[in-house]
C-alpha cells in the first residue's frame, strides 16, 4: 500500500535521482548595464506545471524566451533534457511559446494560425487537419476556423494562442501570461483546462503570471521571483503556509505583518516584545532567533478569530476597534485598528446573512490565534 | 455653412484644376488641326449665342481617335510604355525592398537619417539628376571609365540611349516611391510575429518568406503603383536617356505637340493614356482602402 502512496506523490524535485528536465546554472542575463537575471540557478523537472510568479519587470519573460531561445544568457547555461541549448535556435528547440502579446498572424485565418507550426514539420495532409481539428475542439473555437485574427474577441484571440503552441505536442510549454485577458469565470475554466491538458499530454508547462491565486491553483511548484532572483520555489501550499521572507509572505495573499524583538521562550517557542503597552506575543518558530533579534510574524488574516468577548486561554489576544469591513460575499475583511494605530485584518466566512451579521463598524472586538498560526521571519 | 464652404474646397481645386483642363483637351481632341493661333478648329464664338454653340458641336468629332486606331504607332508606343513601366516597377522592387528592410531593421536612432538619406535627392531639380546620370552613363562616363580601369570590362558598355539607361533612370528616380510605402508596412510589423514563426519551426528565410512578404503586401502593391502609374506616361527619362529605338508614349505626346504641332492628336493620345490610367489608379485606391480597413 505504502508503495501505491508514494507513487501518486508527484515529487520529482525532492528524489537527489531525478534528472531535471530544464536545468539553469548560475544564468546571468543583462542588458547593456542592467542586470535581468542574476545568478539564478534552478531545475525544472518532467511533468511539472511550474509558475513565475513576480512583480512586472522582474524578468520573467526575460526567463521564458532564453528557454525558447530568443534570448541567450551573458553567464551561466541553460539545459534542456541534459543537453546544453545554448547553440540550438528557436526553430530546432523541441519548445513551444504561447507569447504575451499573442503574437497571431494576421493574415492567416484561426485554423491556418493553429497549423503553422504543424506545416512546418511536414506532416501528411490528413493527419495535420485531424491535428487542427482536434486543437479547435480543445479551445472550443470550431466556429471561429475560417475567421481572422482581429474577427474574434481578446479571449477567443489567447485561445487560438494556446491552441497553436499546443498543437505541435512539444515537450516543453512556455505560457507567458496566458491568461490575462480573460474575465474571471473563462480564466477559471482555463485553468482547469490547462491543469487537464497538462495531465493528458504529459508536456511540461512553465506558466508565468502576476496573479498568485492562479499560480497557486495551476502549479506543482512556484518560483516567486523579484528582481531577476529567484526568492522561494517551493509547492503553493508551502509557499502559502511557509514563506521564508516577508517579501513572498506579502506577495501570496494577504497577510498581517507585527514586527518585534523575540525572546526565546522554550525550545521552539519564542515571546515578541512588539508594542508600547501591548502583551507580548507567542508564536513557535522552527528556525531559531536570537534573543532581542528583530522579527516579523506573518499570520494570514483567516487565521485571525474576532470575537467580542475576551477569549479564554488564547496564546494571544489583542483588543482593538473595527475600523472597516470588506464584505466579499462568502468571506469579510475585518480591519481592526488596536490602541497603538496597527491595523489588523481578521478574515471570516460569511455563513450568516449580513443584516445579522455579529460586528459592525467602530465595535470594540478582541482578535485572537494560536502560537502555530502564524510564521515567524527574521527578514 | 462652415463644412459646406470647407468640403467645397477640394471639390472646386479638382474641377479647377484637373477637370476644366481635362474638359479643355478632350474638347481639343474632337477639333481638327489648322494652321491658325491656337492650332485647331473650331473655337467657340459666344458671341453667335445658341445657334453658334450648335455648329460648334457639329464640327467636333473622333477622327483623332481613329487615327490613333489606324497608324499603328500610337498603340505600340501604348504596348512599349506598359512594358517599360512594368519591368521597370520589378526592377524598383528588387532594389526598393532591401532598402525598406534594412531601414525597418536598422536601430531606432538611425532611421530618421536614413528616411532623410532616401529622400535627399527630391532636394536637387530632377532634371540636373537626369543629366547627371547621362554623364554617369556615356560611353565616356564614370561609370564605363571605372569598369575600365577595374578590368571589368575591355571596351566601353553603351548605356546612353538604350533602354537600359531608361530603366537605371526609372529604378534611381522612383526608388523612394517604392521604398517609403514598404517601410511603413514593415515598421508597423511586429517583431513577436517573426519569433513566433520560428518558435514553430520555421528557419530565418522561411519566417520572411511566410510572414514578412505576405504582411507588407499592401505597401509592395502601394509602392508599385505608385511607381508604375506615373512611369507609364513618364517623358524625360526615355527623351533624356533613352534611344531612338525606346518607345513611349510620353514621348509620343511630346512630339505631337510641338515637333508636329498636331494638338487634337496629341490630345487625343493624352486622353486614352488617361483612361488607360485609371484603371491601376481604381486598382490602387481599392488597395488603400482595404489596408485602412484592415487596420482598424
Ligand atoms: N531587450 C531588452 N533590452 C533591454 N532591457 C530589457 C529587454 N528585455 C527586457 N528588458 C528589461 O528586463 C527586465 C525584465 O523584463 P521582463 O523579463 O520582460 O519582465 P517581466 O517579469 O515583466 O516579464 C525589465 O526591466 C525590462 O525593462
Ligand atoms: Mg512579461
Amino acid at each position: 500500500m505504502g508503495d501505491i502512496v508514494s507513487s501518486t506523490v508527484f515529487e520529482p524535485w525532492e528524489d537527489a535521482r531525478a534528472e531535471p528536465l530544464i536545468r539553469f546554472r548560475n544564468v546571468t542575463k543583462r542588458f547593456g548595464s542592467f542586470t535581468a537575471i542574476d545568478n539564478l540557478t534552478l531545475d525544472i523537472y518532467e511533468k511539472e506545471f511550474f509558475a513565475l510568479l513576480g512583480p512586472s519587470g522582474c524578468g520573467k519573460t526575460t526567463m521564458m524566451r532564453m528557454l525558447a531561445g530568443f534570448e541567450h544568457p551573458t553567464e551561466g547555461s541553460i539545459e534542456l533534457a541534459g543537453r546544453d541549448i545554448a547553440n540550438v535556435p528557436p526553430n530546432k528547440r523541441a519548445v513551444n511559446m504561447m507569447f504575451q502579446s499573442y503574437a497571431l498572424f494576421p493574415h492567416l485565418n484561426i485554423w491556418d494560425n493553429i497549423a503553422f507550426g504543424l506545416r512546418r514539420d511536414k506532416l501528411p495532409k490528413l493527419d495535420l487537419e485531424a491535428r487542427v481539428e482536434e486543437m479547435l475542439k480543445l479551445t472550443r473555437l470550431e466556429k471561429f476556423a475560417t475567421r481572422k485574427p482581429h474577427q474574434i474577441s481578446g479571449g477567443q484571440r489567447q485561445r487560438v494562442a494556446l491552441a497553436r503552441s499546443l498543437a505541435k505536442a512539444p515537450k516543453l510549454l512556455l505560457l507567458d501570461e496566458p491568461l490575462g485577458a480573460l474575465d474571471k469565470k473563462l480564466r477559471q475554466d482555463t485553468q482547469f483546462e490547462l491543469m487537464d491538458i497538462q495531465e493528458k499530454t504529459g508536456t511540461t508547462f512553465v506558466i508565468v503570471t502576476h496573479d498568485q491565486e492562479e499560480a497557486m491553483t495551476v502549479a506543482s511548484r512556484v518560483a516567486v521571483m523579484d528582481e531577476g532572483r529567484l526568492i522561494q520555489v517551493a509547492t503553493p501550499d508551502r509557499i502559502y503556509e511557509n514563506p521564508e521572507s516577508v517579501y513572498v509572505a506579502d506577495f501570496i495573499g494577504d497577510v498581517n505583518i507585527i514586527q518585534g524583538r523575540t525572546s526565546a521562550v522554550g525550545d521552539d517557542t519564542y515571546s515578541i516584545e512588539w508594542a508600547e503597552g501591548q502583551r507580548q506575543l507567542n508564536a513557535t518558530s522552527a528556525t531559531s532567533f536570537d534573543n532581542g533579534q528583530t522579527c516579523h510574524l506573518a499570520i494570514r488574516p483567516e487565521k485571525v478569530t474576532i470575537t467580542s468577548d475576551r477569549p479564554e486561554d488564547a496564546d494571544n489576544a489583542v483588543q482593538g476597534r473595527v475600523h472597516d469591513i470588506a464584505y466579499l460575499g462568502n468571506l469579510s475583511t475585518y480591519y481592526v485598528e488596536l490602541p497603538n494605530g496597527t491595523i489588523i485584518k481578521a478574515q471570516t466566512a460569511n455563513t450568516r446573512r449580513i443584516s445579522r451579521r455579529s460586528f459592525t463598524w467602530e465595535d470594540p472586538v478582541w482578535l485572537s490565534w494560536t502560537a502555530t498560526a502564524g510564521v515567524l521571519l527574521a527578514n | 455653412m462652415r463644412r459646406a464652404v470647407l468640403i467645397a474646397i477640394p471639390y472646386a481645386w479638382l474641377l479647377a484644376l484637373f477637370l476644366v483642363p481635362f474638359g479643355i483637351v478632350l474638347k481639343i481632341s474632337l477639333s481638327d488641326t489648322a494652321i491658325a493661333i491656337p492650332p485647331y478648329v473650331p473655337t467657340l464664338d459666344l458671341a453667335e449665342g445658341w445657334t453658334g454653340f450648335r455648329t460648334f458641336l457639329s464640327e467636333l468629332d473622333f477622327e483623332n481617335f481613329v487615327w490613333l486606331t489606324e497608324d499603328d504607332l500610337y498603340w505600340k508606343a501604348y504596348l512599349s510604355s506598359f512594358k517599360i513601366a512594368l519591368i521597370a516597377t520589378f526592377f524598383t522592387l528588387l532594389v526598393g525592398y532591401p532598402m525598406a528592410y534594412g531601414m525597418a531593421r536598422a536601430p531606432q536612432e538611425w532611421r530618421p537619417t536614413l528616411m532623410m538619406l532616401v529622400i535627399l535627392p527630391f532636394w536637387t531639380s530632377f532634371l540636373i539628376r537626369v543629366y547627371a546620370w547621362m554623364g554617369i552613363l556615356s560611353n565616356e562616363g564614370f561609370l564605363n571609365q571605372i569598369l575600365l580601369w577595374l578590368g571589368v570590362i575591355s571596351e566601353p558598355l553603351t548605356l546612353l540611349n538604350t533602354n537600359k539607361a531608361v530603366y537605371i533612370g526609372i529604378v534611381y528616380t522612383y526608388l523612394p516611391f517604392m521604398i517609403l510605402p514598404i517601410y511603413a508596412a514593415l515598421d508597423r510589423l511586429d517583431g513577436s510575429l517573426i519569433e513566433a514563426a520560428e518558435d514553430l519551426g520555421c528557419s530565418r528565410l522561411q519566417a520572411f518568406w511566410l510572414v514578412t512578404i505576405p504582411l507588407s503586401r499592401p505597401g509592395i502593391i502601394a509602392g508599385s503603383f505608385l511607381v508604375f502609374i506615373p512611369v507609364l506616361g513618364e517623358f524625360v527619362i526615355p527623351s533624356l536617356l533613352g534611344g531612338s529605338g525606346t518607345l513611349m508614349i510620353g514621348k509620343v505626346l511630346w512630339e505631337e505637340f510641338f515637333s508636329n504641332r498636331d494638338w487634337p492628336v496629341a490630345s487625343a493620345v493624352a486622353v486614352v493614356l488617361l483612361l488607360i490610367l485609371v484603371i491601376p489608379i481604381v486598382l490602387f485606391q481599392r488597395n488603400q482602402q482595404k489596408q485602412a480597413e484592415a487596420e482598424q
